[in-house]
């Protein structure tokens, strides 16, 4: 296990502590044009409304189904796709003040691994070129210095030097994913937002990226924002999980609470559906939505889970729920026990 | 490489001897021949059959063809019919003022136009997308006779601030500034033409790019935005660019045959357009095989260029 802060000390709660990021009612809409003058006629509401906060040397994973937001938070923590509305606080700094060469420099403390390991590296460019470049480029090594950085870094992920010489397209997806991670840590940064790390590579090589996370963590005091659909991940590699459905979230807390005694129905339900390798573990009576994720465009009134919510009840349709609680909250009328 | 450079030009002469035979069917089987052509009106018949027996225009035409290539492979281009010049000096003499027309053109056509691809990709759907899309619209719908003779109107016979055409002017041969003068407008009439297809080009092959991944990774490693574009999204952008160069890079030994025409500039296209109309078999014989010279060469100069742009691309 990596040295998370909840293992440093166990009977002290992680919220005690200075959260390395904060996220006030985080909110990204994307317009939807139409016409030929291509004039406004809606929002996806990709992210709506989101509070969270991250606290230094932890992994948090943000879960949920595809398309509920997940990597456009992600991307608006680093303010890669700026966020429409909300605050994003990041060491006391707010991020949306922040812009131009202020920015770029705070990139030196916030990175961000890529889903997909094959369209996230240039082609064009040397290994070593890739990584060397946010060291020159932020005035944090010479020429020789990174070289020899860049050496290290091949290293630890474990690549070996000779690679660098090497183009992207000559490395497998394991690989090119290594060469992702790599890229982010060459900086030293806090935090890492690793967008699905793992979801594009296959089973066997996904242990070996999630080991190597793990072990990068207790390394160098990483920060980890862990976006994921597959739950074994994320179970394995989580300390607290955030679970999101259409913009928000629903539930927060602890991973084994959350796993072990969900309280919201859509937690239970995408708890449900991964497949348990072990016929005898299998849980004879799952609970089992119908239909598909309601438009982003046009999200449910009240909680937006209550047109698939088997316990639906009238306030459901109209009164949106807070997340409440402590150190597992929910945003549940009906939260189960 | 070297052996794929070496099987490249060993593919080309085959090709080459392939290009000549169709000119040279072409041109030979052309209604007329020089002798036509040039003759006195009080000429015999006896004195035309003569004549087009000493030139040889009366054996079949592959004995023809043999005699022009046995020709060629001593390095010999022939007499020109119509001035009795040997051809490759009259080539000679009229490629230095197409090469210089047309590299200027070209040169001046893609400062102009690669940026502006780059800006309008960019910037897209925004006023300075709209403005130059319409330009580069206009630049390559404007035929150059029309675009010269309008440009020769406002500035040779209204502001009278430009020659009308000719390479210097009479009696001031070989001064730089005069020739630079005589240059500003086929120069413009045609990288006009050059350059409006250019943005298009250019623009179209940055934004396939601007969508990829790995520009955000640029971004995300706190790069300047000019670097994410100029080094990282250009760079992957060049392949479709370097295909459109190479198509016309041989333009430099072609010519423009309009624009010559219509400035009087002293190059190969109003050469290829002279010896056309007298029939002259060997010059256009000996431009048509440069031509395809320069068509194969730069063919393989694109696929050589290919690989320094995107290192995917090996040969072997």
């Amino acid at each position: 296990m990596s040295k998370s802060i909840l293992e440093i000390d166990k009977n002290a709660t992680i919220e005690t502590l200075a959260p390395l990021v904060e996220i006030q009612n985080l909110k990204k809409y994307y317009p939807i044009k139409k016409g030929i003058i291509s004039h406004t006629v809606g929002h996806v509401k990709a992210v709506d409304g989101l509070d969270l906060k991250i606290y230094p040397g932890e992994t948090l994973s943000l879960v949920g189904e595809s398309g509920c937001g997940k990597s456009t938070t992600g991307r608006a923590i680093v303010k890669l796709d700026p966020p429409t509305e909300g605050k994003v606080i990041f060491e006391g700094q707010n991020l949306s003040e922040v812009n131009g060469s202020e920015l770029r420099n705070l990139r030196t403390k916030m990175q961000i691994i890529f889903q997909d390991p094959y369209s996230s590296l240039n082609p064009g460019k040397r290994v070593g070129e890739l990584l060397a470049e946010p060291l020159i480029t932020h005035k944090l090594a010479n020429h020789n210095d990174a070289i020899k950085k860049v050496d290290d870094i091949l290293e630890i992920v474990g690549l070996t030097k000779h690679h660098k010489n090497r183009y992207p397209h000559e490395f497998s997806g394991g690989q090119r994913q290594r060469i992702g991670i790599a890229r982010a840590l060459i900086l030293n940064p806090k935090l890492i937002v690793c967008d699905e790390p793992v979801s594009a590579l296959d089973v066997s090589i996904q242990a070996q990226v999630l080991n190597l996370l793990k072990d990068l963590q207790a390394q160098f005091q990483l920060t980890y924002l862990f976006i994921a659909h597959g739950l074994g991940a994320v179970k394995y590699i989580s300390d607290r999980v955030a679970v999101m459905y259409l913009g928000k979230i629903v539930e927060l807390g602890k991973t084994e609470d959350i796993f072990k005694t969900p309280k919201h129905p859509y937690t239970k339900v995408l708890l449900n559906s991964y497949p348990i390798p072990n016929p005898h573990l299998r849980n004879r009576e799952r609970l089992v939505i119908q239909g598909d994720v309601p438009s982003p465009a046009n999200p449910p009134s009240g909680c937006s889970f209550h047109t698939r919510c088997p316990f639906a009840k009238a306030i459901c349709r109209e009164k949106t729920p807070d997340l409440v609680g402590n150190h597992h909250s929910v945003a549940c009328h009906f939260p189960l026990t | 490489m070297f052996q794929y450079i070496v099987r490249r030009i060993l593919i080309a002469i085959p090709v080459l001897l392939g290009v000549t035979i169709f000119n040279f069917l072409i041109i030979y089987m052309a209604p007329g021949n020089p002798v036509d052509m040039y003759i006195n009106p009080d000429a015999t018949e006896e004195d035309i059959q003569i004549k087009k027996e000493a030139l040889g225009l009366n054996d079949p035409l592959y004995i023809q063809y043999f005699r022009w290539l046995g020709n060629i492979l001593h390095g010999d281009f022939g007499i020109s019919y119509t001035t009795y010049e040997p051809v490759l000096h009259i080539i000679t003499e009229r490629i230095g003022p197409t090469l210089l027309l047309m590299s200027v053109s070209l040169v001046v056509a893609y400062l102009i136009a690669i940026p502006i691809g780059i800006i309008s990709a960019t910037k897209q759907y925004s006023w300075t997308d709209y403005f130059t899309t319409t330009f580069s619209f206009l630049g390559v719908s404007i035929p150059p006779f029309f675009l010269g003779l309008g440009v020769m109107y406002v500035f040779a016979v209204v502001l009278q601030i430009l020659p009308t055409g000719g390479m210097n002017t009479l009696g001031n041969e070989g001064g730089f500034l005069d020739t630079l003068f005589h240059l500003i407008m086929p120069v413009f009439v045609l990288s006009m033409g050059i350059a409006g297809s250019m943005v298009r080009y250019v623009r179209s092959s940055m934004l396939e790019v601007l969508g990829q991944d790995y520009l955000r990774t640029a971004r995300a490693k706190g790069l300047r935005e000019f670097v994410v574009t100029n080094k990282h999204a250009l760079r992957n952008a060049l392949i479709p660019i370097i295909t459109i160069i190479g198509m016309d890079i041989p333009i430099l030994i072609g010519g423009a045959v309009v624009t010559e025409q219509i400035f009087q500039w002293p190059g190969l296209g109003q050469l290829t357009i002279q010896s056309i109309g007298s029939r002259d078999y060997s010059v256009l014989m000996a431009i048509n095989f440069s031509a395809a010279i320069v068509v194969l060469f730069s063919n393989l100069l694109t696929d050589i260029f290919y690989t320094v742009a995107d290192p995917r691309i090996k040969y072997n």
